[in-house]
């Protein structure tokens, strides 16, 4: 299986490669990917770079444009897809039908790989982005059991890439205004869900507040470690009691069923976290591929050494046990 | 000037009572000025077989009332029981069939077809791919704003361009039961729990602000959008149809006063005065189509939308 790895820097691309990454997954530094976030992303002369880099050491770019373009400023995302091309990223992931289709005729040698935020999450979705545009792979939604993705991988004309570490979307990827609501910036057109630039913490009596916009979306009793406001991830309440409605500040961790997702016919594992530092980056990379090399060569696993690096300490497989729903 | 756009009931997204949601629809057929009805469960596939076989009298009582008739399909399809429910559903020929994924898109390919508002469609090449495999209505996704709805709309002249124009804006779709998880139960064995909140379980901040409301798997504002002030700048932006989405309040009495306001019988603020009367304490908003965040604020009063 492939080991796909984030980088929302030249230099976090370049550590991942030399951690043993197969691909780099990253964007341009604007709303044309889903994690337009300050300070973070590639200008054209620094993508040319960095698949340069990759290239030479035998490692792919993939690169993401999978935010929904704007009505009326499409040009924006066309010359995004042309100037990935023109760079030589091995693959573009694409969500958008009318970018996909720009995409398919504009470039017809290019490899596209249909985006999670296309939310395609049964063989019949799926087939449709393979018959129409010729997709070579889907990157699966975080809605699926493994059971599922196994039967998913048996069914399509093309490959499939999983999540397996980092943030985890509660809701459909793709399908979700909780953060458009509060924020104004939407994760579909933005390409930003739950931005800093909205996150307000203040101290009330000793309890520390964090606030998405208008909102309270979390209340941290003192010495208690505070989360990031994620919508999703926030305390509320309703009539049956108060709590993590959505999901507990967990991240996925699916390094304990990396033999199921291989047995299931996965092409591509995806580790999730372009926003994230150097450092983590390494660590994440550093350690799956540890445990892919190991899985391959009919070893035992070192053990897990990415407990600590996720979110508030703890993990979950999310949707990959069902019982999840 | 008000040119001359339609009314579509969309789908009821609640998990209502069997015969109340039939009488619902029957009620809509005898005495609704709505031009148009989309029925089907949207939401969750588990509630189905309790309405299912009130469908084809709702369907028939609709028909007969001469409304144009679209059914519906479900939002997330992820089991192999709701991809045959799916793909069966498309085979239908005697109405138009609404797709709310590209999994039912997938089987009305070539034939006509309607565009739900769970589907994305942000920009006019994405309308014009799907106007041009046979979407001869789109509904676009609450959160576009009307710069995106005219962009879209004069770009899309083969499709009819609808905005939800009233209801409490759908969020977002999982694959996991809040219903389910509030009460202590899993989706496989959620006792239906959803039907105890006809219009959402309410979901409010730690410091009580109000905020949202969940339905199943399903998150919603809390906020009702409301677009009936809005509508000369709709028309303006050549939008065919106004998507009014079912609460529970009188829903005929809402048809009517959009039906008024757009014959130029009342006036769009006495409408919206009247709207806050037939579905009170729960405040209006036009922040998508403004392009503007939620506040707080505006979600504690029953307060009319601002009109730019």
């Amino acid at each position: 299986m492939e080991l796909i790895c984030p980088a929302g820097t030249p230099a976090a691309l370049r550590t991942a490669v030399d951690a043993g990454a197969d691909a780099i997954y990253c964007g341009f530094a604007d709303a044309t990917n889903a994690r337009n976030f300050p300070g973070l992303n590639f200008n054209r002369r620094e993508m040319g770079e960095g698949i340069a880099y990759a290239h030479q050491r035998g490692a792919k770019v993939l690169v993401a444009i999978n935010t929904f373009p704007t009505a009326g400023a499409q040009e924006v995302w066309h010359r995004a897809v042309d100037d990935a091309v023109a760079a030589g990223a091995d693959a573009l992931i694409v969500a958008d039908v009318g970018l996909i289709d720009y995409a398919a005729r504009a470039h017809p040698h290019q490899r596209l790989h249909l985006s999670v935020q296309a939310a395609a999450s049964n063989p019949d979705a799926i087939s449709f982005y393979v018959r129409h545009f010729g997709v070579r792979r889907v990157v699966l939604p975080r809605v699926l059991s493994v059971q599922e993705i196994a039967a998913i991988a048996r069914a399509v004309d093309c490959e499939t890439e999983v999540f397996i570490f980092g943030g985890l979307c509660v809701m459909a990827e793709g399908r979700c205004s909780l953060s458009s609501h509060v924020t104004g910036q939407s994760p579909n057109m933005n390409g930003v869900c739950s931005p800093a630039s909205h996150v307000v913490y203040r101290e009330e009596n000793g309890t520390l507040v964090s606030r998405l916009g208008d909102f309270t979306i979390n209340r941290f009793a003192k010495g208690e470690p505070a989360a990031y406001p994620t919508l999703c991830k926030g305390r509320f309440k309703t009539s049956l009691g108060s709590g993590y409605l959505f999901e507990d500040p967990v991240s996925l961790d699916a390094a304990a069923i990396l033999p199921s997702l291989r047995a299931a016919g996965v092409t591509a594992l995806k580790i999730e976290g372009r926003q994230r530092s150097r450092a983590y980056t390494e660590s994440v990379v550093r350690a799956f591929r540890e445990q892919l090399d190991a899985l391959d060569a009919g070893k035992k696993p070192p053990a897990d050494r990415l407990a600590a690096l996720t979110e508030g300490q703890s993990s979950t497989l999310g949707a990959y046990r069902k019982t999840w729903r | 000037m008000i040119g001359p756009m339609k009314l579509t009931l969309g789908p009821v997204l609640f998990n209502w009572e069997p015969e109340v949601w039939r009488d619902f629809y029957f009620r809509i057929a005898d005495e609704a000025p709505v031009d148009a009805v989309s029925v089907g469960e949207v939401v969750c596939s588990k509630r189905s077989p309790f309405f299912d076989h009130h469908l084809p009298a709702v369907i028939e009582r609709l028909t007969r009332a001469g409304k144009e008739l679209m059914v519906s399909s479900l939002a997330l399809v992820t089991l192999e029981r709701e991809r045959r429910q799916t793909a069966a559903l498309a085979e239908a020929t005697d109405w138009l069939v609404e797709a709310n994924d590209v999994t039912c898109i997938a089987h009305l390919v070539g034939r006509p077809h309607a565009v739900g508002p769970f589907v994305n469609v942000y920009n006019e090449a994405t309308a014009q791919w799907f106007a041009a495999q046979g979407a001869r209505r789109i509904c676009l996704p609450p959160e576009l704003p009307l710069t995106s709805i005219a962009a879209i709309a004069a770009a899309t002249p083969r499709a009819e361009i609808e905005v939800f124009a009233f209801g409490r804006a759908p969020l977002a779709i999982s694959a996991r039961c809040y219903h389910a998880r509030l009460h202590k139960l899993t989706k496989d064995n959620c006792r239906f729990v959803c039907a105890n909140d006809p219009d959402g379980l309410p979901v409010d901040t730690l410091d009580d602000e109000r905020f949202l409301v969940v339905n199943g798997v399903q998150t919603l504002a809390h906020a009702c959008t409301n677009l009936i002030r809005d509508i000369d700048d709709l028309s303006q932006a050549n939008v065919a149809s106004l998507r009014l989405s079912p609460q529970h309040c009188d829903m005929t009495a809402v048809i009517r006063t959009f039906r008024d306001v757009l014959d130029g019988r009342k006036p769009p603020e006495q409408g919206g005065q009247e709207l806050a009367a037939i579905y009170p304490n729960v405040p209006a908003t036009n922040d998508f189509l403004r392009a503007r965040a939620t506040t707080a604020k505006s979600l504690q009063s029953g307060s009319a939308a601002r009109s730019t």
